[in-house]
């Protein structure tokens, strides 16, 4: 097949919690370079969804391929993170008694073994590309902080940086606006946008429909609810679309 | 390196020169006795097996109750060759040590030959622990089993060995264990100048661990360690396996624990089962709080302090140790979270607060730079 492979593929997916269907029959198809907005109510599954992808819980059935080639629901956390998968949690997670600079050094590409970690050096390249992110994510000057002692917004910046210091092939960044400022959040925005592409493919899950308007221009929208897709499509035909208003924007419209 | 570690490294720097040379010549000339140099050899074994246990805990947030098992198998290596280097000195004038007379044996079961050579029982000190560690920790950390699960395993770990070395059909002397040795290396072990020896070695080995410790610290190993501590989940999620780290760390420090119980046994001239009893592993957690957890040097300062009060208390006070003990973990516990070694740091916030609250004034954050 002369076909592009997908970045990531999800077929026939299902997952239950204790009877509750998170994740129903789900079908999921991303090219590479492509950036995907997932949108939908509390409870619809977004995360889940995250989780299965980066191997924190294991679908019932169905199968998750990244590259059309790796089955990553029989592979662990770790592996599927040397496969390129980086994700951002909602909650920023970041090393608190760590400094941000050693929050970097952590998720830097390049060797995870022990005894390899033994002798490990940071050598110009990596440390002018470290000092490099730190730029961009606007926390050069607290290069030396513990990262528990960053405000909430930084963190969150922290931990797009360690996504950047991954090299990650595929981008899982959920929701990366929550606890921003307005202008930090148009600025996280035009971080992601100036990243997608051949090298990086990005998932972003979101609540803040100005975001969303922002990064997915004019791009495929996923809209899940109950733990299925109910539609796909540019944001403007997704929020005018029947099923949508009705499950999701509807209601919200209804309730402002 | 910053100012903290150069104190640190000073500080080191003195300690052993002090254990290294002062104290070993004060006792050759006679104004050191040997019965204080007997006693603080024991104190630097157990500053040794203190160290092994920050690694695990301070660093790496692995609260091991088993740590005084790996101990006592360096200790029961070394006691094998001990027992061998008798030879038909025993009080029954026969080749074989004399717990292997008194049940019937004639001559010596055959694991036990290789003991009569020394450098086999030196490979033994440090590869016993080691298969013991790996075997346990591979299936542990695999299994993914944490917390307070991993820490009442490893101390169900040291007590059923402890059942087991208190049988006499395992063939390494029961309850009674190892004990009457007389020489090491062809020196009378209880001789002055082999245990100041003994001593000048047990000082060395402390300052090698601590130096390696301290480097260990310093790698990239060592901020994957301190990750694997405060966020094992998010380590998964950064491509480290956490697992293989966490079976580094317990079999380094399973090792350096063997090191320090072989010399701790020619010292003490006596291993038993006893030692592998549970009480011995929780004992080395309170030195390690109580020095300061996640520190290196405060766990030495607790091995020493807590065993020094113990010398004294266990004559002064003989009912009321285990009292005394069982208070201090708990006063340090509640009021010294960082040990002895946080206390300076401890008094000065103190300080620094009380005059804060005093002028409000100076209380108001100075403005930072955005």
């Amino acid at each position: 097949m002369s076909q592009k492979p997908f970045i990531i593929s999800a077929e026939g997916v299902n997952k239950s919690f204790d009877g509750f269907q998170a994740i129903r029959d789900l079908n999921f198809y991303m090219d590479v370079g492509e950036l995907r907005t997932v949108i939908g109510p509390n409870g619809a599954g977004k995360t889940t969804f995250l989780d299965l992808i980066t191997g924190r819980t294991k679908p019932d059935e169905g199968k998750i391929e990244f590259l059309n080639t790796h089955d990553v629901t029989k592979m662990s956390e770790y592996e599927i993170y040397r496969l390129g998968i980086g994700r951002k949690f909602q909650t920023p997670t970041v090393y608190t008694d760590h400094s941000v600079f050693e929050n970097l050094v952590l998720s830097l590409e390049g060797s995870r073994g022990v005894f390899r970690s033994l002798f490990a050096r940071l050598n110009s390249t990596e440390r002018d590309r470290l000092d490099e992110i730190l730029k961009t994510i606007n926390l050069g000057s607290h290069r030396d902080r513990k990262a528990g002692a960053l405000a909430h917004g930084q963190k969150q910046w922290l931990e797009i940086g360690m996504l950047l210091a991954q090299n990650a092939r595929l981008l899982l960044v959920d929701e990366p606006a929550a606890g921003m400022t307005d202008e930090e959040t148009a600025k996280t925005g035009d971080l992601l946008l100036s990243l997608v592409g051949e090298k990086h493919s990005i998932i972003v899950i979101e609540h803040d429909m100005t975001f969303v308007r922002q990064i997915s221009q004019g791009r495929k929208v996923t809209v899940l609810h109950q733990g299925h897709i109910l539609c796909e499509g540019p944001v403007d035909e997704v929020q005018n679309d029947e099923r949508v208003l009705e499950v999701y924007l509807g209601r919200k419209a209804r309730a402002a | 390196m910053n100012k903290r570690t150069k104190i640190e490294l000073a500080i080191v720097a003195v300690i052993a020169v002090i254990l290294i040379f002062v104290l070993p010549a004060l006792n050759a000339s006679g104004a050191v006795s040997n019965f204080t140099i007997n006693v603080w050899g024991k104190y630097l074994c157990y500053a040794i097996l203190a160290i092994s246990v920050d690694l695990l805990w301070g660093y790496t947030g692995l609260l091991s109750l088993g740590q005084a098992l790996f101990f006592a198998l360096g200790g029961y290596m070394m006691g094998m060759h001990l027992m061998r280097m008798i030879g038909d000195l025993g009080q029954y004038k026969k080749p074989i040590p004399d717990f292997l007379v008194f049940l019937g044996w004639e001559q010596l079961p055959s694991f036990w030959v290789p003991f009569s050579s020394f450098a086999f029982s030196m490979l033994m000190v440090i590869v016993l622990p080691a298969i013991v560690a790996t075997a346990f920790g591979y299936l542990a950390f695999r299994s993914r089993i944490k917390g307070v699960y991993f820490s009442i395993l490893t101390q169900a770990l040291t007590y059923g060995a402890a059942l087991m070395f208190f049988r006499n059909d395992m063939l390494l002397g029961g309850n009674n264990g190892f004990t009457d040795f007389k020489f090491l290396l062809g020196a009378d072990v209880r001789d002055a100048g082999t245990q100041r020896g003994l001593f000048i070695a047990s000082a060395i080995v402390l300052i090698a661990v601590y130096g390696f410790c301290r480097w260990l610290t310093t790698t990239k190993f060592g901020l994957v360690q301190r990750a694997v501590r405060d966020s094992e989940t998010r380590v998964l999620f950064s491509g480290y396996a956490a697992a293989n780290y966490k079976l580094f760390v317990f079999v380094v420090c399973s090792v350096i624990a063997g090191i320090a119980g072989a010399l701790y046994v020619p010292q003490v001239g006596i291993i038993n089962p006893s030692e592998m009893q549970p009480d011995k592993s929780l004992e080395i957690i309170v030195w390690v709080a109580v020095g300061g957890r996640g520190t290196l040097l405060g766990p030495v300062i607790g091995a020493v302090a807590i065993n020094a009060l113990k010398s004294w208390a266990t004559r002064a006070y003989p009912d009321l140790w285990l009292i005394i003990l069982g208070g201090l973990f708990i006063l340090v516990v509640l009021f010294m979270p960082k040990g002895i070694v946080g206390l300076p740091a401890q008094i000065r916030g103190f300080f620094a607060k009380r005059k804060s609250t005093e002028t409000p004034a100076a209380a108001q954050p100075s403005p930072t730079a955005p």
